[in-house]
This record gives C-alpha cells, sequence and structure tokens, in this order.
C-alpha cells in the first residue's frame, strides 16, 4: 500500500494531473440534479466511444474502394470472425447515438438549461448534433451498397439545386463527375478522419464548459434566471445543497451508459448488421432505394412537398432551422426555466415530435411510391373477376398489363400512389373513367397513346363493375333523365 | 510608465513572426485549395463530356425503347461497377433517336420503362415520365435527361461523363437537344 502511494505520488509530481483529476470528480452539483433525468448526455459520450472503438476494428478490414468496399463488408459479414457483430455494434450505435443525442437536447431544452450562462454550451451542442448527423450520413455511404449509391444520387441532386454554384458543388462532393472511387474517398476521409475530429473537439469544449458553468440546477417554477445574479445564486446553491459529483451523480450515469451497452449490444446480436444490400451497380436498376431510419422523414418529405416548393424548402428550410436552433439560447436566455411554466416550450417538442414521427412512419409505407412489380407479381383479388363478362374480364387483364396496379390498389394489394380502385365506379361515371385514363390528371399519367379503343372499352368496362354490392354505380344523370309525360 | 528594457522590441518581433507564420501559411493554403478544387476545375476546362459509342443501331430495334450501359469516359482503376452507367435508348424511327439518362430528374433514383403502359417510373418518389421523357406526374419538374447523340458508321454514339442532376439542366441536358434530323452532334 505504501509502494502505491508512493509511485502515485512519483507520477503525479511529473504529470501534475491528480489535482484537476480530483476538483473535476469533487466539483459540486445541486443535489437535486444527481436526477435520472441528467444521464443523456454521459450516454451520448459514451456511445461516441463505442464508436470510435469499433469504427476503428472495422477500418482494420474495410477496405475505402468503390471496387472493393461492398466484397469486403460481405467479408466483415460472413468470413471476419465476430465481423457482423463489430459491424452489428457500429450500425446499432449509431442509431443510438443519435436517438440519445435528440432526447438529451429536448432534456436540455425542456429543463431551460440553454438559458444564461449556458448559451455556447448550447450552440456547441448544435454543431454536436449536425457533426452527429454527417457521421450518421457519410457512415450510410460508407456502408457501399445500393441504397448508398442511390442516396448519395439523391443527395447530388439537392446539391445541385444551389443557384449558380449547384453543379460545381456536386463535382466538389463526389469527387468527379460521377459517383465512384474518388466520392467512397473523400467520404471515407470525412467519415474517419474529419467529422470524428471536430466531434472529439466539440465534445470536448462541450464537457469542460459544463464543468466550468456547473451542470443546470433543477428548474423550479418560478425561479427565473436574471443576467445579474444567477451566477450568485448558482454558486449559493451549490454551497448550501451542492454535493460532490462523485459518487453523488456519477452512478446513475455510470448505471444508465452501462444499460444503453447492453442494448446495442442486445440489438447487435438479435437483430444483426445493417446489409449491405445489393452492389453498388448503377446497371441494376431494379433498385428501390430507402434511406436509413433517421433521414426517412427527410425521404417522406420530398415525396410529399408540391414540387415548386422543393428546391425554397430544400435550401432554406435547414438555414432557417438552424438560424432558429442557434438564436434560441439568446433569444430566451433568461426567465422561467421549468417546463412547467413553458407552454409553448412543450408545445414545439410536441409538435416536431409528432411531424418527424408521422413523417417516419409515412416513410415506411412510402404510400407515393409504385409498386414496381404490382402489375406482374400482385393478382387481382379473385371477388373482383367472379361472375364477370368476358369483356369485364379482358378489362382486368388491360389493369394488370398496363401496370395500372402499380399505382391503384384493389383490395389492399398494389400501389397507393392513386387512389383505391374498390370502388371507383361509385365515385366515376363510364364517360369520367374513360376521359381520366385517356387524359390523365390530378397526378395521374395520360393513356391515350398507350391504350387502343377495344382496350379503353375493356378497362372502363372493368372499372365500371368495381362498386360494393349494395351501391350502385354512378350513374350520368342526363343519361336517365326521363322527360315526364 | 517604463517599459522593461527591451520589450517594445520584443512586441515588435513577435508580431513580425505572426505576420511571417500569416504569410506562409496562406502560401500554403493556395495549393491545398487548388488541391481540393481539383475536380472542379476539371470539369470547367477540359470538360467531363466526351462522344462515347453504345454500339451497332441494330441493337436498338425502331419503335423500341432498350436500356443501354457505357463505362464512363472519365473513370478509375477502382471505381468498380460504378462507372458502368446505364441509360434508356427510345428509338423512334430511321436515324430518329433518345437517350434518356437513368437518373430522375426529381432526386436521381434509377427510372425504369414500362412498355407496356409506355411510361418511366420512378421508384423513389413517384415521379413518371411519358415514352418520349416528357413528365407525366409525380414530384420531377420537368422531363428526363437527353444525352446528346450521333450515329457514327452505324454506331450510336451519346456524348456523356458527367451524371446529370437538376441544377445542371441549363447545361447540356436541356430536355429537348435533339430530336430533329439530322441529329445534333
Amino acid at each position: 500500500m505504501r509502494l502505491m502511494q508512493k509511485l502515485g505520488d512519483w507520477f503525479d509530481r511529473r504529470l501534475q494531473l491528480g489535482t484537476p483529476i480530483r476538483e473535476t470528480m469533487q466539483h459540486p452539483i445541486p443535489r437535486d440534479t444527481a436526477s435520472w433525468f441528467y444521464v443523456f448526455g454521459s450516454a451520448a459520450l459514451t456511445v461516441f466511444g463505442l464508436q470510435l472503438v469499433t469504427g476503428i476494428l472495422l477500418a482494420f478490414i474495410y477496405v475505402p474502394s468503390a471496387g472493393e468496399a461492398w466484397s469486403s463488408l460481405q467479408i466483415l459479414n460472413q468470413q471476419v470472425t465476430l465481423g457482423w457483430f463489430i459491424r452489428a455494434l457500429h450500425g446499432w450505435g449509431s442509431n443510438f447515438m443519435l436517438a440519445i443525442v435528440l432526447i438529451h437536447m429536448v432534456q436540455v431544452f425542456l429543463f431551460g438549461a440553454h438559458k444564461y450562462p449556458r448559451e455556447l454550451t448550447w450552440v456547441v451542442g448544435i454543431f454536436l448534433l449536425l457533426m452527429t448527423l454527417g457521421m450518421a450520413f457519410t457512415g450510410q455511404v460508407l456502408r457501399f451498397d445500393e441504397d448508398a449509391y442511390w442516396g448519395l444520387g439523391i443527395g447530388a441532386s439537392i446539391v445541385s439545386r444551389v443557384p449558380v454554384l449547384g453543379p460545381a458543388l456536386v463535382t466538389l462532393v463526389l469527387g468527379g463527375p460521377i459517383i465512384g472511387g474518388a466520392t467512397l474517398s473523400r467520404f471515407f476521409a470525412l467519415h474517419v478522419f474529419v467529422v470524428p475530429g471536430l466531434l472529439i473537439l466539440f465534445a470536448g469544449l462541450h464537457v469542460l464548459l459544463v464543468l466550468k458553468l456547473g451542470i443546470n440546477e433543477w428548474p423550479m417554477p418560478g425561479r427565473l434566471v436574471r443576467r445579474s445574479d444567477y451566477v450568485e445564486k448558482y454558486r449559493a446553491l451549490t454551497r448550501t445543497e451542492g454535493v460532490p459529483f462523485v459518487p453523488y451523480g456519477v452512478w446513475k450515469d455510470a448505471v444508465f451508459s452501462g444499460l444503453v451497452l447492453l442494448c446495442i449490444a442486445a440489438c447487435a446480436l438479435y437483430f444483426g448488421p445493417f446489409g449491405p444490400t445489393g452492389q453498388p451497380d448503377p446497371r441494376v436498376i431494379q433498385a428501390a432505394p430507402r434511406p436509413d431510419f433517421f433521414f426517412l422523414w427527410l425521404y417522406a418529405l420530398l415525396s410529399l412537398l408540391p414540387p415548386a416548393l422543393e428546391t425554397p424548402v430544400l435550401l432554406i428550410g435547414p438555414v432557417i432551422a438552424l438560424i432558429v436552433l442557434l438564436a434560441l439560447p439568446f433569444v430566451s436566455g433568461e426567465g422561467e426555466k421549468s417546463w412547467k411554466r413553458r407552454p409553448i416550450a412543450v408545445l414545439t417538442i410536441l409538435l416536431a415530435a409528432v411531424a418527424l414521427g408521422t413523417f417516419t412512419n409515412l416513410a415506411s409505407h412510402a404510400p407515393w411510391s409504385p409498386v414496381m412489380d404490382a402489375g406482374t407479381g400482385t393478382p387481382i383479388p379473385s371477388h373482383f373477376l367472379s361472375g364477370r363478362t368476358p369483356l369485364q374480364i379482358q378489362g382486368a387483364l388491360v389493369f394488370q398489363s398496363k401496370q395500372c396496379h402499380n399505382c391503384h390498389a384493389l383490395g389492399e394489394n398494389g400501389g397507393k400512389r392513386g387512389p383505391a380502385l374498390d370502388a371507383v365506379a361509385v365515385r366515376l361515371t363510364g364517360d369520367q373513367l374513360v376521359r381520366q385514363v385517356l387524359q390523365g390528371g390530378g397526378n395521374m399519367p395520360a393513356y391515350g397513346k398507350n391504350l387502343n379503343p377495344a382496350e379503353t372499352t375493356a378497362l372502363v368496362a372493368f372499372l365500371q363493375t368495381l362498386h360494393p354490392a349494395g351501391q350502385a354505380a354512378a350513374q350520368d344523370a342526363s343519361r336517365t333523365a326521363r322527360v315526364q309525360p | 510608465m517604463s517599459l522593461p528594457s527591451g520589450l517594445a522590441r520584443r512586441e515588435m518581433f513577435l508580431k513580425i513572426a505572426m505576420l511571417f507564420n500569416g504569410v506562409v501559411g496562406v502560401l500554403l493554403a493556395i495549393p491545398v485549395v487548388g488541391y481540393l478544387l481539383a475536380p472542379v476545375a476539371r470539369g470547367r476546362k477540359p470538360g467531363y463530356e466526351s462522344w462515347i459509342s453504345l454500339g451497332s443501331i441494330d441493337q436498338f430495334p425502331s419503335g423500341q425503347t432498350r436500356l443501354a450501359t457505357y463505362r464512363n469516359p472519365v473513370a478509375h482503376a477502382w471505381d468498380g461497377d460504378s462507372a458502368d452507367i446505364p441509360c434508356w435508348v427510345r428509338h423512334t424511327d430511321g436515324d430518329r433517336f433518345q437517350v434518356f439518362a437513368i437518373n430522375c430528374a426529381h432526386l436521381g433514383c434509377p427510372v425504369r420503362w414500362f412498355p407496356q403502359s409506355g411510361l418511366f417510373m420512378c421508384p423513389c418518389h413517384g415521379g413518371a415520365y411519358y415514352a418520349d421523357g416528357a413528365r407525366a406526374s409525380g414530384p420531377p419538374e420537368r422531363g428526363l435527361f437527353e444525352y446528346p447523340f450521333k450515329i457514327l458508321d452505324g454506331s450510336l454514339h451519346i456524348q456523356a461523363g458527367e451524371m446529370p442532376t437538376p441544377g445542371l439542366s441549363a447545361g447540356i441536358y436541356d430536355q429537348k437537344p435533339c430530336t430533329r434530323r439530322p441529329p445534333c452532334a
């Protein structure tokens, strides 16, 4: 024991780290802050650590070359002992990190921790959020499969819409004229060197600010923040009811971080790694690329925005969002901290959560995408066919062979791009059906050039049978009108 | 007020040293920026576009739309399959062709040709185009991108080399560059 003490002293005289470490561990935190609500920041840092370790492990095998990346992922999945598990840890770690960062941000906002004097801690946090999103996107590219390939195409198409500089920016992002080797190499550099380096730097600054300014006290309704006296009041609070961070606060951080790591490992073990999906070969055009979970809301937004609004929203929207987030602590740097007295803050969070949740949910069904193989792969349910005349059956064949089924559902099957046609005859008369098929309109292409008169007649005859048993098909009033005798 | 002897001189030295470092930094930054912007500069000067053959025109029967692929004229050895670019060739009749980029004019996803319904459909956000590449429905704001083409010794050549994106549409990938005869070259 004496020897240990002596050894410790020997090192401390030379390293001079003992005092700062002791001060950090014992810095006083308000007693209420040693709470389960204050564990998300440390958990995010822990998961970042996991990402660093698993990322380095993956780099032992992964080849950042457009021609070989996909095969090296296959080898990681199939041949390298436990390679699949490290990939799964890294992939699930990424999802957990983003989720925890978002929860951390919501908690900080609802507890008023962004207010004076912690405005810059919030600003650094916003940069950390952007970098985490950047890591998620660049990481998705390094999993160089067909989703990554076409995802890059989507990114390039968005960037190209920047006025004047667009095409030059696309070349800069892709590293050349097409998505290829140069593209993957630069995304590798970003994902492995540039962004993590910045993340380490900013995360360090973020933690330093928390230590220097003190952790946010538990918000009490009615205890207002004022620039004039906040710092003194906080000092008084930590003097009277402060407790040392170690062990009062830290054990909950440690338990939660451990729990999160366990959850990541469980997901990795149970669900396995993400992809890779098909090879990044643009000739395989049977691809239906989908973004990763945390970008699904964007996928939905891009499908649902009116075309004319798309470019302004894509280019100006993020700038406005960023300005709002950065300006927040300076605009509302004082006043009430407790969420119990900040209804607009609570509603904003709820609105954002509901909006993102709805978009994400919609994107997992993607009702706007045609079902590309419904014409050949999805049969018309038999009750729409039984008891029909030959002409109507012929119309059903036209419905299948002309890919109407790709966009229109019958009995829950088929595309959802256009309206379901189960009861279309109730809505439209025969003449209206002919017009709609031939001329299109309302976001439907016109089929006039691709249907001959016989096909149109048959198709409309079939469509006119599509009405519920107890409900008559729509009739043209002018044809059924009788002159009273 | 009296300064310790030589302090003013040392402060001047510090300023000179900072200035010196600043000048060196800027000098070093010039090649670094040049290196980073190289892909853009290359695209402007010699250009990425060149004429490439899609093969004999006999592969593209009149009245049909077929998938063709070409190796991108600017490619690295390690590009793998990613430099093999597909495109849709529509042979109207005689020497009238239309060569469409595979990329949807909305956000670049691969469009697929459905001969029965005479439509190109995009699997991502639901864009659809008519057989001549004109926009039919969905989020795209324009028709499919078209490559300029010419016929040389019985084979179809297109001018390609850069992935078409909506922002490039003002340039060579205009919607209807070349449906008239003789084909523009």
